[in-house]
């Protein structure tokens, strides 16, 4: 075993680096298009209830359904890596999204309109704000799903951890492969732990004291 | 929009910086709803006025004065402020011309007090030097030591502290008109009265055009210039001043609805500035108690009233415990029966009662003491209210000249009988 790592260690790290640089950007920018979603639709009733919809159903989509049909417009490569991830990851950030702006108590956001501020910036300035803690929680629960995912989609696509457990699993019985699994399933739970500690620090500087539990 | 007229002048002590507000045939139909929730209203609201909407619960008093800073649209008639019509301009731009203020002060939580204050004056682009100096004045206007309250969050503040955050962010851009909806509904007894005391206080410095609703009647009559009592679909059952609504109640709703017992409303109508008040033996923390002492036998009063260094009373000291001390000590003593000089008489009585005293101390502006009210004075106004609610029956209907009577929708709006003189 501590031969496997020492002789393949520089191998590793980069194939780490890679799988936690792909979850992080995928995060983003599931952050990003979630809340916009959720702002679109929180407070329509019917359409908040749509999303909320996609969002229950689609999480039970096997990734490895998605990334097949990906392949095929797509071909191999990054884009359908990115798309798979970024959509596991938006799921459970728009249902907290909707969730925290739709918990906003309504005398907040009719007195940020009576001083005078327009939709946007009571959006910008108050209601996203004070929905931030919820949207957040959403970001690490869809961190640590998407590690998975991203470990999954690595096989089909390319580098990452996720190239350790397939390589292993096929040549299960063989020389090492028992090491590469282990090698692989460990280093995606050490990444899981080091993003969901830093998730929790940006969780710390972002939120204000006062609407911290 | 910055020459805008409905922007206030600087506001200097006592001076009328609030503008006049007309609402002409204003209606609000709600879709889906077959009847208005505000009906043909017209209503002229004096300038450096307080002017109460009462009435039962889903009259539209919420929605008519939600209507004046148009966060809810008229669905016909104007909206005029200082002569500008202010129907057709950009909402956000006017509500940020006019402070509103709402039930628990609708702070944003995520912000500490002074950005919650300093909202509006960023949003109109004042520099920051300008915005932090405007902070501290406004939490000195309230009743708020900038030094203790600047950086806290508003879960760190009691509701009725909240409140008056709530008041000085409305303030923050000396805005020349202030809408509040049921503002003292979400504290206790003795807070709301407090509150009510200093909103006057503060109302007799910068001297806006207040507009403001209440469920309660006496509410009404302890702050209003003038009420408008409402009956449903915001039909004006009657608007006048408090003093003429319960002399000559205008109908049988607006009689059940100030209820019984309006002789002993008439407590309310008197504000304890209105009553002589009885000098007090005052001292400071660190005198000597035995100086208070002989001062105090000399004058023959009961009780000395400790100030802090801005002539707020910290607490009282009977000869009793005057004798046992050395040094008057400051600490604060929290039960300290204490009412605005603009309280009512019932107000004052309640807070000797919840004391258990038989005397309450006053203070004017900014909480600086001004004197003793005793359950003497307050007897001998009964007594003198009463008689002087039979001059207003015997009174002439001259009276009722400078009334807005009941605005009937189908006419003409009055020209000028329909306005307080
Ligand atoms: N947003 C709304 N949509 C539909 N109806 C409303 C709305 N707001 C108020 N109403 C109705 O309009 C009437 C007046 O309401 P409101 O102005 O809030 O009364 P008040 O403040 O006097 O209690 C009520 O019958 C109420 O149900
Ligand atoms: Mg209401």
């Amino acid at each position: 075993m501590g031969d496997f790592i020492g002789e393949r260690s520089r191998q590793i790290l980069f194939a780490s680096w890679q799988h936690f640089s792909l979850v992080v950007q995928c995060l983003i920018l599931a952050t990003i298009i979630a809340v916009l979603i959720a702002v679109l639709v929180y407070r329509n009733k019917a359409l908040a209830g749509i999303a909320n919809g996609v969002s229950a159903i689609g999480l039970t989509v096997p990734s490895f359904a998605l990334i097949g049909l990906l392949i095929v417009p797509f071909g191999f490569g990054v884009t359908p890596a990115v798309i798979v991830v970024t959509f596991f990851a938006a799921l459970p950030i728009l249902r907290n999204a909707i969730v925290g702006l739709n918990n906003i108590e309504p005398t907040i956001v009719e007195s940020a309109r009576g001083i005078g501020m327009s939709r946007l910036k009571t959006l910008v300035s108050v209601e996203i704000p004070i929905a931030w803690p919820v949207i957040l929680t959403g970001v690490r629960i869809s961190a640590q799903m998407v590690m998975g995912v991203a470990a999954v989609v690595s096989y089909a696509l390319g580098p990452g951890l996720g190239g350790f457990i397939f390589s292993g699993l096929s040549r299960l019985g063989g020389a090492n492969a028992l090491e590469s699994v282990i090698v692989g399933v460990v280093g995606v739970v050490i990444l899981a732990l080091i993003l969901d500690l830093i998730l929790l620090g940006i969780g710390r500087l972002t939120t204000p004291r006062g609407i911290r539990v | 929009m910055s020459d805008s007229k409905i922007s206030s002048s600087a506001a200097s002590e006592n001076t009328v910086s609030g503008a006049s507000i007309m609402l002409q045939e204003v209606t609000k139909t709600y879709p889906g709803q077959k009847k208005s929730a505000v009906g043909g209203l017209t209503l002229e609201i004096p300038a450096g006025s307080i002017v109460m909407f009462v009435g039962p619960s889903g009259c539209g008093k919420t929605t008519t004065l939600k209507m004046i800073n148009r966060l809810i649209e008229p669905t016909s008639g104007q909206i005029v402020i200082n002569g500008e019509d202010v129907t057709t301009m950009n909402g956000d731009e006017l509500r940020r011309r006019i402070g509103y203020v709402i039930q628990a002060g609708g702070l944003f939580p995520h912000m500490t007090v002074a950005s919650n204050i300093a909202m509006v004056p960023k949003m109109l682009g004042w520099d920051k030097a300008k915005i932090n100096a405007r902070v501290d004045e406004l939490l000195e206007l309230v009743s708020l030591d900038p030094e203790l309250y600047r950086d806290r969050f508003p879960k760190e503040l009691s509701g009725g502290q909240q409140q008056r955050v709530g008041v000085a962010r409305a303030l923050a851009a000396d805005p020349p008109v202030l809408l509040m909806d049921e503002p003292f509904g979400a504290v206790d007894p003795i807070t709301r009265q407090r509150l009510q005391d200093e909103l006057l206080n503060i109302q007799s410095e910068v001297q806006k055009t207040i507009v403001c609703v209440t469920h309660d009647f006496d509410e009404a009559v302890k702050l209003g210039d003038w009420i408008a009592i409402f009956n449903e679909g915001a039909q004006l059952e009657q608007y006048d001043s408090p003093e003429r609504i319960l002399a000559n109640p205008a109908s049988e709703f607006v009689e059940n609805f100030i209820g019984s017992g309006a002789g002993l409303k008439q407590l309310t109508l008197t504000r304890v500035n209105e009553v002589d008040l009885v000098d007090a033996i005052t001292t400071t923390p660190g005198k000597r108690a035995s100086d208070v002492l002989s001062q105090l036998q000399g004058s023959g009063r009961k009780i000395a009233v400790v100030l802090d260094s801005r002539g707020r009373p910290l607490r009282r000291m009977d000869r009793r415990q005057l004798s046992r001390a050395e040094i008057i000590e400051g600490t604060y003593d929290p039960d300290l029966p204490v009412v605005g000089e603009q309280a009512t008489l019932n107000d004052a009585l309640d807070t000797m009662l919840v004391a258990s005293a038989e005397y309450a101390l006053v203070t004017g502006r900014r909480d600086v003491f001004t004197g003793i009210i005793t359950v003497q004075t307050v007897m001998e106004a009964i007594a003198a209210a009463n008689s002087s609610m039979d001059d207003h029956h015997e009174a002439p209907v001259g009276l009722n000249s400078g009334a807005i009577n009941v605005v009937d929708i189908e006419s003409e709006p009055a020209e000028s009988g329909g306005e307080p003189a």
